[in-house]
């Protein structure tokens, strides 16, 4: 017991606070991006939902370190749009807090944005018709009528996005390095102590990301009981 | 003025062409289901788009295809009530009709809305919560508030229990009389298009027919399609023989009309129809046709007795033997002349007709050996009008 509080003292508990600062503002990015592109798209003509739809749902099925190599090539300063971000602006992306929420954003929209279309898709589409002939404006017929029908499938959509957030790796260890106390996520720590051969530290971190993981999910599914 | 309606449009292997105009009063698209009634309601209120034709209502133009005008539906201002009624399900009954009446929100004309309906003790309940009958009345009430210059009935009573739909289409009639605005009803039953509507236009695979005031409607369909749709038991292929006399193939029997047939009949018909309570067991007026009762079976009604027979042959007219045995099967004859040629597509080469007679608790029912039916009680129907 005593041993397991001094390991707890002598820990660096940097990488619980930056992966969960990046994953609450990842999400809160992912929400409103997610849910206003799938009601882009839900609206979209078929050849153009297909398109776009390919183009949101890519993140989801390429490797991590792909998707990180392309945002890498994109916000690096050493090209056009890094420069001029840089100079212009003063932002910096590559190697900061910032780069990581981008990487974990990136990553982990597709699931808001698909959770978000299925549940418009699934909202009777005679509220929407009803809508209209009653007058509404597309703008509030999607506040007001199709958002909050989707409720039930946009709050799964957000602790998956959550969940996600919190646990990248490939586009983060890209995008923003593994700079500790800085872009040292849970994730990096984990890859990093293994390679020191620290065992008991990775597995401490691996807890910990698991139980939040569970945790979320299971509060997940009481929260749609609940609904039922 | 008024609304008028004339649209194509073509999906998959569906193709729509209907046509009609209303001036006021309610108006019946009849029709089975798939026959394109909620698309033609789609295309008027601007949810779907026709392919061409013109859609205009008390003159101005919803849709042009020529002009290329397409007014969004936000602007047709037309009062569309579902089938299933998309009521707001995350609204409350109150918030529903708020968000029907536009800018000039008023919680105070709300209120008298609902009490117009009788749901005001519903106000802050949610749709989920409510019953067939409730839903509906708030989806009259949502109609009423959006102060609608047309109004789309889409199967409003098909959910409700039979006593529900008696003083529901009461209420109904009341909401349009006081809209005093041009009303299309789309249904598959001929009771909703009698008690409800002024005129009627039936549907057929896409296709719509002439426009009938109600009463002529029921009168005489005119159409095959027409007859079946109100409600019409006995229908079929007929020929005409010659100035008084037409062969329906499919019963077996010749029908004699004593005051002749029009000129354009051979042209025109194609098919007759035989309301199931125009027929009597006891001879009428002096030229009735006889029918010789064969094979039959008897159903029960809680009113009423239906007698399905087949007719063993028939004497046409009266100065013919009424002697059936000396002029032998004539349907047999009749039927293996022409049975391919003049059966409808699918249907056998003989069928029965259907008699339906009131029931008179004092007296036993027995079948009668022959049944009289006077022509006048005959309706001579063409063909639909077929897809171009």
């Amino acid at each position: 017991m005593r041993n397991l509080w001094l390991f707890m003292q002598g820990l660096d508990w940097s990488p619980l606070f930056i992966s969960l600062k990046t994953g609450v503002v990842a999400t809160v990015l992912c929400f409103f991006l997610g849910t206003w592109l799938a009601g882009m798209v839900y609206r979209a003509r078929p050849a153009l939902k297909a398109v776009l739809d390919g183009v949101l749902t890519l993140p989801m099925v390429l490797p991590p370190t792909a998707a990180g190599f392309f945002l890498l090539l994109f916000f690096s300063q050493r090209r056009p749009f890094g420069k001029y971000l840089f100079q212009a602006h003063g932002i910096r992306i590559v190697q900061t807090w910032t780069g990581c929420i981008l990487a974990a954003a990136v990553i982990a929209l597709p699931l808001m944005y698909r959770n978000a279309r299925a549940a418009f898709e699934l909202v009777d589409e005679n509220l929407v018709y009803a809508a209209r002939t009653m007058g509404m404006s597309e703008t509030a017929i999607f506040f007001k009528v199709l958002v909050p029908s989707a409720q039930p499938g946009l709050l799964s959509g957000v602790v998956l996005t959550f969940a996600r957030a919190l646990g990248e790796y490939g586009a983060t260890s890209m995008l923003a390095g593994n700079i500790p106390g800085r872009t040292g996520t849970i994730s990096q720590r984990i890859a990093m102590v293994i390679q020191d051969g620290d065992y008991t530290v990775a597995g401490f971190w691996a807890a910990v990301i698991t139980l939040i993981a569970f945790a979320v999910i299971v509060i997940m599914n009481l929260v749609s009981e609940d609904r039922e | 003025m008024g609304l008028r309606v004339d649209i194509r449009k073509k999906t998959g292997d569906f193709q729509l062409q209907v046509c009609f105009e209303t001036d006021a009063g309610l108006h019946a698209l009849l029709g089975a289901s798939g026959s394109g009634k909620t698309m033609t309601l789609k295309c008027i209120a601007g949810i779907m788009t026709p392919d061409e034709g013109q859609i205009s209502l008390d003159g101005r133009i919803f849709f042009d295809s020529g002009k290329k005008i397409n007014l969004p539906p936000q602007k047709r201002r037309t009062g569309y009530m579902f089938q299933d009624y998309a009521l707001f399900p995350t609204m409350t009954v109150l918030q529903n009709v708020l968000a029907a009446m536009g800018r000039k929100k008023d919680t105070g004309r709300a209120a008298d809305y609902l009490r117009r309906f009788q749901v005001q003790d519903l106000a802050d309940r949610y749709p989920g919560k409510l019953s067939g009958g409730q839903k509906q009345r708030v989806a009259m009430a949502r109609i009423a508030a959006q102060e609608p210059a047309l109004i789309l009935l889409d199967e409003p009573f098909s959910a409700l229990d039979s006593h529900l739909k008696w003083v529901l289409q009461n209420e109904m009639k009341s909401l349009l009389d006081t809209a005093g605005v041009p009303a299309v009803l789309v249904t598959h039953s001929r009771d909703e298009v009698y008690r409800l509507c002024s005129s009627v236009c039936c549907l057929q695979d896409g296709i719509s027919e002439r426009t009938l005031p109600v009463r002529d409607f029921f009168k005489n369909p005119e159409t095959v399609t027409g007859a079946r749709l109100s409600g019409c038991k006995n229908v079929a292929p007929a020929r005409v023989v010659d100035g008084h006399t037409v062969e329906v193939p499919l019963w077996g029997i010749r029908l004699h009309f004593g005051s002749g047939l029009p000129a354009d009949a051979p042209a025109r018909i194609r098919a007759v129809e035989i309301r199931a309570h125009m027929f009597h067991a006891e001879r009428g007026e002096e030229d009735d046709n006889v029918l010789c009762v064969g094979r039959y079976e008897v159903l029960e009604d809680p009113f009423e007795w239906n007698v399905s027979f087949f007719a063993a042959g028939n004497a046409c007219a009266p100065h013919l033997s009424e002697d059936l045995a000396e002029r032998g099967d004539l349907w047999k004859v009749i039927a293996e002349e022409d049975s391919a040629a003049n059966s409808f597509a699918g249907e056998p080469s003989a069928a029965p007709l259907l008699w339906r007679t009131a029931r008179d608790p004092r007296r036993a029912f027995t079948v009668p050996e022959k049944l009289y039916l006077n022509s006048s009680d005959v309706m001579l129907l063409r063909d639909s009008p077929a897809s171009e």
